[in-house]
C-alpha cells in the first residue's frame, strides 16, 4: 500500500501515528487501516477472553512475547474462586508465552498507572488494550486505545489491529489553574461540555498553555477519561514535562509526532481554567458536572481515592495534605488505595500512608476493586459514594440503587473528613 | 440474511455495566452472563426476549467498558441484531468482532416503537417496520467489516488470512 509520493495532507497527532505503524506518510480520516500495534494488553476480567479467542486462531505462539502485557489488576488480589481462576488462566498463559511483562500481585498496579511508570509505555506508540481507560497513554504524546476482547487476541496473533482514521477535536486550555484544581477537574469540565459522546469515534487533543504547564500525573488523569466522552484517543503532545518523566524510564528508543499547525479538526474548544471550579459529576453520567461549592448538603456514605484516573503521587500528596492532623467523619468510611507499588512505597517514605491511617483510612493494595464494583468497597441500597474514580453509571460501585459522584482528590479527601461533599476550604482552617 | 422478530426498545446511553454489572465477570461463559443481562436497567429483559429478539436504542448504545462480555451476553439471550441511532465504538467493534449484527439508523431508531415488528434484510440494507408500515434504508459498512460478519467474526476471519483454518471448524486449537 506505500506510495512512493503521497500528495501531502495536513495531520493531527491520531493521522501522523497511524500513518507510521502502516507504513504511509499520510492518511485521510475515515481511512480504514491495518497497522502494527506497539504493545497489547490486556487485565483479568479481558485477557481470557482473548487468550479463549487466541487459541482458535491457531498461530501457536504470539507475534512478540515483549510486546504483550497482561495485569491482573480488577478482581485482584483474586476475590473469589471463580477470580482466582480467571487469574490462573492468564497466569499460565503468560507462562507458556513467556510473556516478558506479566505482573504478578506484589508486583502488580493498576494497569494504566503501572505501565507509564515502567517505561512499557511511549511516545508515538500505536497501542491497544482489552480495558477501555487504555487511551491513558496518550498523555505520553502515543496513540493509545481500547478495544475488546477480540481484537486483543488477533493482535495478539498478528501484531495488527484495525483502524478507522479517526477526526479529531482540539481543546485549547488556557489561563491558570485555581488552588486545589487538577487534571480531573479539566476533564470533568470538558465532558460537561462534550456530553458523553461529544467525542464518539474521535481523538482528543489537548493542548494549549495550560496543558503546558500541567503535570504528568494530571495529563494522565484527563487523557485516562477520553472515552468517557466517546473518544477514541486522548492525546498531549510530547513536550519537556514528558521528556523529563521519560528520563531513565524508557528502555526503547521512541518517536515523537506533533500536529501539524494546519492539521484540519473537526472542531476546537477554547476553555479559560481561570473559571473552572473544584468539579463533582454528579450520578449517573460522567457528564453531569457541576461546581462542587454549590452542590448544597449531599451527605455520603464511601470515599474512594485511587483508581487508574487518580491513585497517583500527585493525588495522594493532595489527600495527605487535606487528611493531614483531621479524622475521617465517623459515619464514613475512606478507602485509599495507591495504583503502583511504587507509588504505595512512595507515599510510605513521605508519610501520607501514616496520616491516612492515623486519620481512619483504610489503605489497600494496588486493585481496580471498588471503582467498577468487584471488591474492596462495594455499596448498599441507598449509598453515596464520592470516588475519584472515572464511572458513575447505574451500579457502577455496587448496588443499582447506590450512588457514585465522580471528583478529583480534593473535594474527596475534604469530603472524607466532612461527611458531606466538601472543598477543602470547608475543613481546613 | 433477513431477521424477522419483535423490538425490545432502550433509551440513550445504555451503558457496558447496566448490559452485564462487573460483578458478574468473574466468568466468560455466555449461558451465565445472560442469566444477568440488563438486570440493573430492565428486570423484564428475560422475559421479554423470549418473544423479542431484536434491541432498538437510541444514542452511544453499549458506553463504558471494553468488555466484550456485554455484546457475548445480549447475544446469548438470544438478541439476533441491535439497531441504534449511534453505537459507543468499542461496543461497535465487539458486536461485530463476535458476529452480533450491529447497525447504525438514526430514522430507524427514532420511528421504531416497543414491540414493533421488524423484517431486517442485513443484505440489501432495509429495514421494514411491519407493525407500522414504514422502510429505512441502511448504509452499507464498509467491504471489510461486511467481510469480518460474513466470515462468521474477526476470529474466523483472520484464520482465513492466515491460512490457520481448519476442519474442526475453529473448535480446536490448531
Amino acid at each position: 500500500m506505500a506510495e512512493k509520493t503521497e500528495n501531502r495532507i495536513s495531520q493531527t497527532m491520531a493521522q501522523k501515528i497511524l500513518a507510521w505503524h502502516c507504513g504511509r506518510q499520510y492518511l485521510n480520516t475515515g481511512e480504514l487501516v491495518n497497522a502494527k500495534v506497539d504493545l497489547v494488553l490486556g487485565n483479568d476480567i479481558t485477557m481470557p477472553l482473548a487468550i479463549e479467542e487466541f487459541k482458535k486462531i491457531g498461530v501457536g505462539g504470539v507475534f512478540d512475547r515483549d510486546k504483550i502485557a497482561i495485569v491482573p489488576d480488577h478482581f485482584t488480589p483474586n476475590k473469589d474462586i471463580k477470580s482466582a481462576e480467571q487469574c490462573k488462566y492468564i497466569r499460565d498463559f503468560a507462562s507458556q508465552q513467556n510473556i516478558t511483562n506479566y505482573f504478578e500481585i506484589g508486583k502488580m498496579g493498576i494497569e494504566h498507572a503501572l505501565l507509564p511508570e515502567q517505561g512499557i509505555v511511549l511516545p508515538g506508540d500505536l497501542i491497544i488494550g482489552a480495558d477501555s481507560h487504555t487511551c491513558t497513554y496518550g498523555a505520553l504524546g502515543a496513540a493509545s486505545t481500547g478495544m475488546g476482547s477480540t481484537d486483543a487476541a488477533v493482535a495478539m496473533a498478528t501484531g495488527t489491529a484495525w483502524f478507522m482514521v479517526p477526526e479529531t477535536i482540539k481543546f485549547v486550555y488556557s489561563g491558570s489553574l485555581k488552588k486545589w484544581v487538577t487534571g480531573k477537574d479539566l476533564i470533568l469540565y470538558t465532558i460537561g461540555l462534550t456530553g458523553v459522546d461529544g467525542a464518539l469515534y474521535m481523538s482528543m487533543e489537548f493542548t494549549g498553555p495550560a496543558i503546558t504547564a500541567l503535570s504528568m500525573d494530571s495529563r494522565f488523569a484527563m487523557c485516562n477519561m477520553a472515552i468517557e466522552a466517546g473518544g477514541k484517543f486522548g492525546i498531549i503532545e510530547f513536550d519537556d514535562t514528558t521528556k523529563r518523566y521519560l528520563e531513565g524510564r524508557h528502555t526503547r528508543p521512541y518517536r515523537v509526532f506533533h500536529a501539524d499547525t494546519d492539521a484540519k479538526y473537526f472542531k476546537q474548544y477554547e476553555i479559560n481554567c481561570d473559571d473552572i471550579e473544584l468539579q463533582v459529576s454528579l450520578p449517573h453520567l460522567p457528564s453531569n458536572a457541576a461546581n462542587a461549592k454549590d452542590l448544597g448538603n449531599i451527605v455520603i456514605d464511601q470515599v474512594v481515592i485511587g483508581s487508574c484516573t487518580n491513585g497517583r503521587m500527585e493525588d495522594l500528596a493532595i489527600a495527605a495534605e487535606i487528611i493531614k492532623g483531621r479524622k475521617v467523619n465517623n459515619r464514613i468510611r475512606a478507602i485509599i488505595i495507591p495504583a503502583t507499588q511504587k507509588i504505595y512505597m512512595d507515599a510510605m517514605e513521605k508519610g501520607y500512608l501514616k496520616t491516612f491511617v492515623e486519620a481512619g483510612c483504610a489503605v489497600s493494595t494496588p486493585t481496580c476493586g471498588p471503582c467498577l464494583g468487584g471488591h474492596m468497597g462495594i455499596l448498599a441500597e441507598g449509598e453515596r459514594s464520592i470516588a475519584t474514580t472515572n464511572r458513575n453509571f447505574v451500579g457502577r460501585m455496587g448496588h443499582p440503587k447506590s450512588e457514585v459522584y465522580l471528583s478529583g482528590p480534593a473535594v474527596a479527601a475534604a469530603s472524607a473528613i466532612a461527611g458531606r461533599i466538601a472543598v477543602p476550604e470547608e475543613v481546613i482552617q | 440474511m433477513i431477521i424477522r422478530d419483535k423490538v425490545i426498545k432502550y433509551g440513550s446511553n445504555v451503558d457496558t455495566d447496566v448490559i452485564i454489572p462487573a460483578r458478574y465477570l468473574n466468568t466468560s461463559k455466555e449461558e451465565e452472563l445472560a442469566m444477568h443481562c440488563f438486570e440493573d436497567l430492565d428486570a423484564d429483559f428475560k422475559a421479554k426476549a423470549k418473544t423479542a429478539r431484536i434491541i432498538v436504542a437510541d444514542d452511544n448504545f453499549g458506553c463504558g467498558s471494553s468488555r466484550e462480555h456485554a455484546p457475548i451476553a445480549i447475544k446469548a439471550s438470544g438478541i439476533k441484531l441491535i439497531i441504534a441511532k449511534t453505537f459507543a465504538r468499542i461496543f461497535f467493534r465487539n458486536a461485530i468482532n463476535i458476529g452480533l449484527p450491529a447497525i447504525v439508523s438514526p430514522d430507524a431508531a427514532a420511528n421504531i416503537s416497543q414491540g414493533d415488528e421488524l423484517e431486517v434484510d442485513l443484505d440489501m440494507g432495509i429495514i421494514k417496520d411491519t407493525t407500522t408500515g414504514m422502510s429505512f434504508q441502511i448504509n452499507p459498512l464498509p467491504g471489510f467489516i461486511q467481510e469480518i460478519i460474513s466470515s462468521g467474526g474477526y476470529v474466523n476471519y483472520t484464520k482465513k488470512k492466515l491460512g490457520t483454518e481448519c476442519s474442526c471448524g475453529g473448535n480446536c486449537n490448531k
